[in-house]
């Protein structure tokens, strides 16, 4: 069974490259510390296409799973990230990422 | 050109732009529902790259619990007007210059990497179903569910400390 797509796995590289650089430019741009959060899923995501792309050359199953494996390392990264956001909204009531630089408990 | 293959190449135009405007918006609402667009049309890449699992695992894991999870957060904090007016005071003109710069140097290496590559390969979409991803995930990969499984208690016990309120309380002392 396919589906009837014919496609270099290079233009779905570009995609996942392109993707993977529009998150670093919002790391490096943002600021704010959600949307510095969001453009590490997307950072994320882009790495996961790369992987499926990869599984789906060779036909394997391989590619799949190492997405999942991404997928429970962003549900895990996010969590703890969130909470992370809280506690500086409480503390320093900002979500500017330069107010945390000191490393005080 | 097969219209599967068009559809490809419609939602990797609608990824791209959506992941712009979601790294480039001042409100955080709105870039997160930018965020949910770029997911599935990532999700549509997966369907017809020949993963059905895997996408989805996008459409619920990603869009469904992920970025709920975040607008959970943004409605929490209650980021209205005044934070959008702090956005544009942070984000000043001619900050963007010299990260767009690294980033178009890093596409430049990035892509003559790929060009490299001697053996060149069209995708034919052959689909792998979710059978075969379950069976090759829990006899080849065991080892790695139960590392993930460790790794998602350490977030939960993680999350759990990091969002209790006597952090704060013992700091006033």
């Amino acid at each position: 069974m396919t589906t009837a797509i014919s496609i270099p796995l290079e233009h779905v590289f570009f995609l996942a490259i392109i993707l993977f650089l529009i998150g670093a430019f919002g790391v490096l741009v943002r600021r704010n510390i959600i949307f510095m959060l969001l453009s590490l899923e997307i950072m994320m995501n882009a790495c996961g296409l790369a992987f499926v792309a990869a599984g789906a050359r060779w036909a394997e199953p391989d590619g799949q799973i190492m997405f999942m494996f991404i997928l429970a390392l962003a549900a895990a990264e996010v969590a703890v990230a969130l909470g992370l956001v809280v506690q500086l909204a409480r503390r320093f009531e900002t979500l500017d990422i330069d107010r945390a630089e000191e490393l005080n408990g | 050109m097969s219209l599967s293959s068009l559809l490809f190449y419609v939602s990797a135009a609608v990824a791209i732009t959506t992941a712009i405007m979601a790294v480039t918006r001042k409100n955080a609402s709105h870039a997160l529902i930018y965020l949910v667009v770029t997911l599935l049309s990532i999700a549509v890449i997966f369907f017809l790259l020949g993963a059905p699992f895997a996408a989805a695992l996008e459409i619920v894991i990603y869009a469904g619990a992920i970025v709920v999870l975040f607008l959970f957060v943004v409605m929490m904090l209650n980021l209205g007007r005044s934070s959008v007016a702090r956005e544009s005071q942070w984000l000043r003109p001619g900050m963007w210059v010299l990260p767009a710069i690294l980033s178009g140097v890093l596409f430049i290496v990035f892509g003559y990497t790929v060009l490299q590559t001697e053996n060149s390969a069209t995708i034919q979409g052959h689909v792998v179903p979710p059978k075969a991803v379950g069976i090759t995930l829990f006899h080849k990969y065991l080892l790695g569910v139960e590392l993930a499984g460790v790794l998602l208690l350490a977030a939960l016990v993680g999350a759990f400390h990091l969002g209790r309120r006597y952090l704060e309380e013992r700091r006033e002392d």
